[in-house]
């Protein structure tokens, strides 16, 4: 039986965070009541025309540049000829032959191995509609209700090339489109909120051959997690189906999260042949050097970049570089809380742990919580001259966390200042040795253990509250003195 | 004169020393439709009350020597292919039998700011689909002339109301003739502009990068108030061309000495009956008369231009027609499924002009075909266009006949074919984006000849010197219509 | 112009039927034969463009030399929910109804 090799490739969508739409004044806005960020031309009416939004052309721009693209000199809109009652026009404006920006790429790692994957090419595009579908499944529902507050979002769409041997390298490679997309600041790029919206070609070979095998597209893909399992059955799918003697056949299937299967679409008999053409309405974009040049000395230091110097800088481990610059976010949220707080290790343990937990637990992003930077910085400070001990400050970081409380507040209130104070734990520490004999008599013969316990009681006794070192200190003192 | 028969700026002098108002003038108006509109059928909807209303209002503002736009008080009509808020537009198609729209186009917006007032919507082939508004979904519209005539077309409708003294003037549009056919079948001016020289937002496509918005009138000054009126740069028209655009009335000067015309020898002989060459020679000798200096030259691409148009055409429109699909606005075919929806409503919907040339336009587009037709047009389009781009570097403009022969009978052209010839000497004008004026010069079998003069881009002033001095020295061109009146 | 050249049909009935599902009309059997016979007759005459030698020659998509329109991203005015829905053939909730999709 041959071995098989998966080959991969994935076509992003990425939406783009302007003000109004690519081809009207509309709003862009996600969400709201159906049919109301709508005006004649992104509803499709007879006699509109569309007017391209410099945004989208220099936000597109931005996003080839970062993912070492070439930028068009010249580059021009075709219409894509369909007919589906999202797509107001039935033909969608989107780039054919002549895109924005191409042969770029990205450096992912998989396994310690370091792998260039290739981007064909970036094209700027309008989003459809969205269809409400009455019924349990598009299926057996009677109707449809179609709400174009979407139509005319603009998109940017990334292709890959073929690059991918793994659903893991799929799944990195996406992680730092993302991350790269994100540093940008040209999307959200959520995954679960549409902002980012992933189709993978998938089609298996046997290893060795140099042809490629029939390839299926697989649609729905909602979450990081969803793209790796999806592309992980797609492979074991063909594997099966071509070692069962059936054969693939070329077609779109749709991820089932629930089953977690990829099913057949049933394709529309003459759906395929979009019937591509220039856009009439739209003349062509020529773009000068001096332009592409003004907005690549914009953009922000990216995470390669910022990884590499973070490492260097900071003495941070690959790893915790990798975690920290994975998303603008997290590195911004990191610089920003070194700056105040200058412990590059313990301002990146405490957001890799703690933070991150919690971040994960409620599944927001760090810009959105509570959590200041200088808020972190205050509490790494209270740990740092002895105001309270790193387990206090878990406590402190929780509620600062739901509450959004200054830490030096929560300490007060809840009375969680650490006692280092010798007046205040000797007779706390006489208590204990005078309560537990046993503890004393086993240290007394020479079982250093024993201590350990008594510290515990003093903590125990102060909730906690009682600075560890000194406790141990006075503890020894006393017991020696006996 | 029957006032109906004055000219815009004939009426306007009797609006500004008040000697009519704008509603005895909008009245008058609509009682002469009343008289002839059963017989022409040039409307499609008629806005009477809006038309008084608005009268009205211009009367008052009139009275209070407020500001006022230039062309106050005039009534005029529109094609039924231009959106207008809150008034049926319906490109006389059954597909938007009920349209509304919920906008206006920016010749609309432009017309209500100069104070006009809107008599209706005028009759058409559907989409602008033709050239005889035999195609209209709804009803032909009769040529003025000869009622057993067609008033040409594709903007019939609007030719027709010029020429039978039912509007003061009109707007129509021009894809591959739509505007100078008619103009020539009905005895008006007709101007296509420059591609780009007047928006063509809320224009409803039929092929985008060869639709034109222009007037109808009933002489050449009316031609140059109109373009002050609805030229300009529109930044909702990503195609609209940003230009100084100038005041067309200072090129009405009776003056052609030593003006180069060129006579592009393709656009004579076969296939041009010889009453209208006579009509046309008869022009030529004229205006060398008056100092022209007229030479025969060559557009060497002519004879490719109608299969270059009729493959460009039908795929922009295939795609610019698809949005007619139920969902929105218009006609619905009830089904159980999307598909039968889509395919029974477009059954329904359109007519078998429109229906071929979205079948031809998909074919021409479809995988396979693409570089065969499509492009290899676009290609040939690039040729028509340098052989006019060469012509103007020599010649001021270039005259030929607008039309092969005068206004034919209903029924005369069953083969869509002969009525696609019917544009040979219209359509590469629009391919090459340039301007061209039809003006009326005699008559040949009892019906008007028309005369297209074609310019350089933004040339339409060159065009309007030359009309205007046609019509300053000749009794052949200001012709009108004893239209048969309702009983 | 295309492979079958030189035969006598270009399109068949087969081809009207399948640009007839492209362009979501539906034909009756008679219709299908008429605008077969008449689209062969326009191809044909469309012949006439093979004369022409387009080699070197650049596609003219737009006619005037215009590029980079673009406007800037400030938000303007949208319709009101009723004049956007008010040529709705079928509304529900504030949306255009249509009926199952497969």
């Amino acid at each position: 039986m041959a071995d098989f090799e998966a080959v991969i490739g994935l076509e992003v969508h990425v939406e783009l965070k302007t003000n109004t739409k690519i081809f009207c004044n509309c709003p862009n806005k996600f969400g709201g009541e159906p049919n109301t960020h709508v005006c004649p031309v992104c509803l499709g009416l007879p006699g509109t025309l569309p007017v391209l939004n410099k945004q989208v052309l220099e936000y597109a721009i931005q996003a080839g540049l970062a993912l070492n693209c070439e930028i068009a000199e010249f580059s021009k809109f075709d219409r894509k000829n369909y007919f589906y009652p999202d797509l107001p026009k039935a033909y969608q404006i989107s780039q054919f032959d002549l895109p924005i920006c191409e042969h770029g790429h990205l450096d992912i790692k998989v396994d310690e191995e370091e792998k260039r994957i290739g981007i064909t090419r970036i094209h700027m595009e309008e989003d459809a509609g969205k269809l409400v579908h009455q019924g349990a499944t598009i299926t057996d529902s009677n109707s449809s209700l179609a709400d174009y507050n979407r139509t005319g979002v603009p998109l940017i769409e990334i292709v890959s090339e073929p690059d991918m041997r793994s659903a893991q390298e799929a799944k990195a490679y996406l992680e730092k489109l993302k991350a790269f997309v994100e540093y940008t600041g040209v999307s959200d790029v959520k995954m679960e909120q549409g902002s980012m919206r992933c189709d993978a070609n998938v089609s298996v070979r046997p290893v060795g051959q140099e042809e490629f095998g029939t390839r299926a597209e697989i649609k729905n893909l909602n979450s990081f997690k969803a793209v790796e399992k999806a592309i992980e059955y797609e492979i074991e799918r063909q594997i099966d189906e071509i070692e069962d003697g059936g054969r693939i056949i070329q077609e779109t299937r749709t991820w089932d999260d629930n089953k977690g299967v990829t099913r057949s679409m049933r394709t529309k008999e003459g759906s395929s042949d979009y019937r591509y053409f220039p856009e009439p309405d739209l003349p062509p974009l020529v773009i000068s050097r001096s332009y592409v040049q003004e907005i690549k000395d914009s953009l922000p230091e990216l995470p390669d970049a910022k990884k590499a110097r973070i490492m260097k800088e900071q003495g941070l481990s690959e790893y915790d570089a990798g975690v920290i610059t994975s998303s603008r976010a997290l590195a911004e949220f990191y610089d920003q809380t070194v700056k105040i707080f200058n412990d590059s290790k313990a301002v990146s343990n405490w957001i890799m742990g703690e933070f991150m937990k919690l971040l994960n637990a409620e599944g927001i992003e760090i810009n959105e919580s509570k959590v200041t930077p200088e808020l972190l910085a205050k509490l790494l400070g209270l740990v740092k001259d002895g105001t309270i001990s790193g387990k206090i400050a878990k406590t402190v970081f929780e509620e600062m966390f739901t509450s959004g409380k200054d830490p030096e507040v929560v300490v007060k209130e809840k009375g969680l200042v650490q006692i280092s104070d010798e007046s205040q734990l000797v007779s706390i520490i006489e208590e204990a040795i005078n309560n537990n004999p046993k503890s004393v008599e086993d240290f007394k013969a020479g079982k250093g253990k024993a201590i350990g316990f008594l510290v515990g009681q003093v903590m125990k006794a102060t909730k906690g509250q009682a600075n560890p070192g000194v406790v141990n200190k006075l503890l020894k003192e006393k017991l020696s003195q006996m | 004169m029957d006032f109906y028969n004055l000219t815009i700026h004939e009426v306007k002098d009797l609006l500004d020393k008040k000697e009519i108002s704008a509603v005895d003038l909008t009245n008058k108006q609509l009682d002469r439709i009343e008289r002839v509109e059963d017989n022409v059928k040039a409307f499609v909807t008629i806005t009477k009350e809006e038309a008084l209303k608005r009268a009205k209002e211009i009367d008052a503002k009139l009275a209070k020597d407020e500001k006022i736009g230039a062309l106050a008080g005039i009534p005029m009509a529109l094609k039924d292919n231009m959106c207008t808020d809150g008034i049926k537009t319906t490109c006389s198609s059954k597909i938007l039998h009920n349209f509304v729209p919920p906008y206006n186009a920016t010749v609309t917006e432009k017309l209500i700011k100069e104070d006009t007032i809107l008599l209706g919507k005028l009759n058409m082939d559907e989409f602008a689909m033709g050239s005889s508004t035999e195609n209209s979904g709804f009803f032909p519209t009769k040529n003025p002339w000869d009622l057993n005539c067609v008033p040409g077309g594709s903007s019939g409708g609007s030719a027709a109301a010029v020429a039978a003294g039912e509007a003061f003037f009109t707007l129509g549009s021009d894809t591959g003739g739509s505007i100078r056919q008619p103009a020539a079948f009905c005895g008006v001016v007709g101007l296509k502009p420059t591609y780009g020289a007047v928006s063509r937002f809320g224009l409803i496509a039929f092929a985008s990068s060869l639709d034109q918005i222009g007037p109808f009138t009933k002489d050449v000054t009316d031609c140059a108030l109109v373009m002050n009126a609805i030229s300009g740069y529109d930044r909702k028209d990503s195609t609209s061309a940003n230009v100084e655009y100038p005041d067309y009335t200072k090129y009405l000067e009776n003056d052609v000495k030593g003006m180069k015309i060129g006579i592009p020898k393709e656009y004579f002989g076969e296939g041009i009956d010889k009453d209208v060459e006579a009509k046309i020679k008869e022009a030529i000798s004229k205006l060398e008369e008056l100092g022209a200096v007229v030479e025969e030259c060559s557009l060497p691409h002519t004879e490719y231009a109608l299969s270059t148009y009729y493959i460009i055409a039908p795929a922009e429109c295939s795609s610019n027609l698809s949005r007619y699909d139920g969902v929105r606005y218009g006609l619905r075919h009830d089904a159980n499924n999307l598909v039968e929806m889509f395919s029974e409503t477009r059954k329904e919907g359109f007519g078998d002009e429109v229906k071929r040339r979205i079948m031809l336009g998909t074919y021409a587009l479809s995988s396979g075909y693409y570089d065969a037709y499509y492009l290899k047009a676009l290609k040939v389009r690039s040729l028509i266009k340098s052989d006019f781009d060469k012509a103007f570097e020599k010649y001021d403009c270039l005259l030929t006949p607008t039309t092969p022969s005068v206004s034919f009978e209903f029924g005369a052209k069953k083969d869509p074919l002969s009525m696609y010839k019917q544009d040979i000497c219209t359509i590469p004008v629009n391919l090459a984006g340039v301007p061209a004026l039809s003006m009326p010069f005699g008559l040949a079998d009892n019906k008007p000849v028309g005369l297209q003069l074609i310019g350089k881009a933004f040339g339409e002033g060159t065009l309007l010197k030359v009309a205007y001095t046609l019509e300053q020295n000749t009794d052949q061109t200001l012709i009108r219509p004893n239209v048969q009146e309702v009983k | 112009m295309r492979e079958k050249e030189g035969e006598n049909m270009k399109i068949d009935i087969k081809d009207v039927e399948h640009v007839a599902l492209l362009s979501r009309l539906n034909l009756t059997e008679d219709e299908k034969q008429e605008q077969s016979e008449q689209l062969n007759k326009i191809l044909d005459a469309m012949e006439v463009l093979n004369k022409v030698d387009t080699s070197g020659v650049e596609p003219l998509a737009h006619v005037l030399p215009i590029k980079n329109v673009l406007r800037a991203d400030k938000v303007g005015e949208t319709l009101p929910k009723e004049k956007a829905l008010q040529n709705a053939p079928e509304e529900e909730d504030g949306m255009f109804r249509v009926p199952k999709i497969v």
